[in-house]
């Protein structure tokens, strides 16, 4: 199967190991990604504070570079973008469905692309990773490939907000199910953790720190207190708040906040037994070798 | 002791924007705004409740009966997180979310928003790096962004930093689009649409 790949601003700075680890595991599945050509800025949160129209006009481009690659050789394709940042899945959905709907702004955001010698016909399906692994390759497949199972590891999956909210176009709004079974199918334990989908910050960490960090300390607090070894993220800003700030938690909250935050691709390339540096194992601040070291070849130890 | 000023804690109707509300009610995501019961099913979803100077069930009804300077200017619009929890469960199907994006814009639009507020600075500064160079380049918005509202947290920042790139998580060089010239004209269209 082939798909085209928008892996959006993040993935080529703070969340490289996302795109590293994406990257291998398709392989490993024997699934093609090709980068969407020329992609930009989807459009993202920040930028839809400001001006909406542009934001759209972002996120269309995108849409329309997509579908153009995509249908480059069969003009009846439907071609499938795998979109794995939180954001940019959901504001690339978002502007699908704004282009879907008849309103005078979905006119006007057509006419700036042919300004721009593009046009967008509503063929592109947009596409988490996760949905892909869960949907389209299957857990059965994915069980299958495992070569050393993640034995005894116990898993808290974080889903976030926006993969989930508002459209819910693969999985439960309140409690979505997909990553947890995906820990299953990799033989580690999932963590019964009702704040999966608890908001972790997002870019409220770096402006108005107090109030970002104290949300991403309740999280990982619970996720403590329930016994996870490990915390998966799907969003490159989760796994950054979640990870990059632990010292600080540690400090103003002064309680040692210290447990391996990763994303969920990183986990399944452990599983999959596929080469660290090519899972971007090295780019953590929290290791994550020792947590799963712990666990394999035998039981959890409960303390 | 407390000096009586004059001073008015509530508002004549006369000083209010009758007008407010049904122009939110009209833009894309306003459609159910007057169907608000004021249930707080928003309010007590909403993990940011408690930073806030309004809930956003006060903010939905300051809205409609025309509360428009206090709305604007509130913190509260600056504080949502974007995390739709609120849109998903209110049982009016009111898309709150998409209201306080319509605030932001409104309050960037007519530079009523809190000074030095690091929010609405990060925002504006993310737009002008992504028109320019078609991608966002993490470290330079966030350099910006304390530059303009509170440089010596830049200093604090640096730590941080360098542990992102010894790990290659941040980069040196500008992440730009190969065809800058294409995209331009695709935002400068819209501008004047």
């Amino acid at each position: 199967m082939d798909y085209l790949y928008y892996p959006g601003c993040s993935l080529k700075s703070t969340g490289r190991p996302y795109d590293e680890s994406i990257r291998a595991v398709f392989q490993a599945l024997g699934l093609n990604l090709t980068e969407v050509e020329d992609w930009n800025c989807c459009g993202a949160t920040a930028y839809m504070a400001v001006n909406e129209l542009k934001a759209y006009a972002l996120a269309s481009r995108n849409l329309a570079l997509s579908e153009r690659q995509g249908t480059a050789n069969d003009p009846k394709a439907r071609p499938e973008v795998v979109v794995p940042c939180a954001a940019c899945y959901l504001v690339l959905c978002k502007a699908q469905r704004y282009l879907a709907e008849s309103n005078g702004n979905a006119q006007k955001i057509r006419d700036a692309l042919k300004v721009g010698g593009l046009k967008y016909k509503g063929k592109v399906k947009i596409r988490h990773p996760l949905d892909i692994f869960v949907n389209a390759v299957g857990l059965d497949t994915i069980k299958a490939r495992v070569t050393k199972p993640l034995q005894g590891l116990r898993v808290a999956s974080y889903y976030g907000c926006q993969i989930i909210r508002p459209y819910a176009t693969f999985d439960d709004q309140t409690n979505p199910q997909s990553m947890d079974r995906l820990v299953e199918a990799l033989g580690g334990e999932p963590v019964d953790w009702p704040l999966k989908t608890r908001c972790c910050g997002g870019s409220l960490t770096g402006t108005i720190e107090e109030v970002g960090l104290r949300l991403s300390y309740i999280l990982l607090r619970e996720a403590k207190k329930r016994g996870a070894d490990v915390v998966i993220t799907a969003c490159p800003l989760c796994q950054f708040n979640l990870e990059c700030y632990q010292d600080r938690m540690s400090q103003r909250f002064e309680e040692p906040v210290e447990l391996p935050v990763a994303f969920f691709t990183q986990l399944m390339g452990m599983a999959f037994g596929l080469p660290e540096n090519e899972l971007g194992l090295q780019r953590l601040f929290v290791p994550l070798r020792p947590a799963v070291a712990a666990q394999e070849g035998g039981q959890h130890v409960h303390a | 002791m407390n000096v009586w000023t004059g001073e008015r804690k509530i508002k004549y109707e006369s000083e209010l924007d009758p007008t407010f509300g049904k122009r939110i009610a009209e833009l894309y995501g306003g459609e159910n705004l007057h169907q608000c019961i004021q249930c707080g099913t928003c309010s007590s979803t909403c993990p940011l409740t408690i930073y806030m100077d309004f809930t956003p069930r006060r903010l939905v009804a300051m809205t409609r009966e025309g509360f428009r300077d206090e709305v604007l200017q509130s913190k509260t619009i600056w504080l949502c997180a974007s995390c739709y929890s609120c849109t998903v469960d209110c049982p009016k199907k009111i898309k709150i979310t998409e209201l306080m994006y319509a605030f932001k814009q409104m309050a960037i639009d007519e530079g009523v928003y809190p000074k030095r507020f690091a929010t609405p600075v990060m925002a504006h500064e993310f737009f002008k790096i992504v028109r320019r160079w078609g991608r966002s380049n993490e470290g330079i918005l966030i350099t910006l962004m304390f530059l303009k509202t509170n440089p010596f947290k830049l200093l604090k920042q640096a730590l941080l930093g360098w542990n992102l790139l010894r790990r290659g998580r941040m980069g040196l060089k500008i992440e730009s689009i190969k065809r800058r010239n294409e995209l331009k004209p695709i935002l400068d269209a819209v501008e004047k649409a």
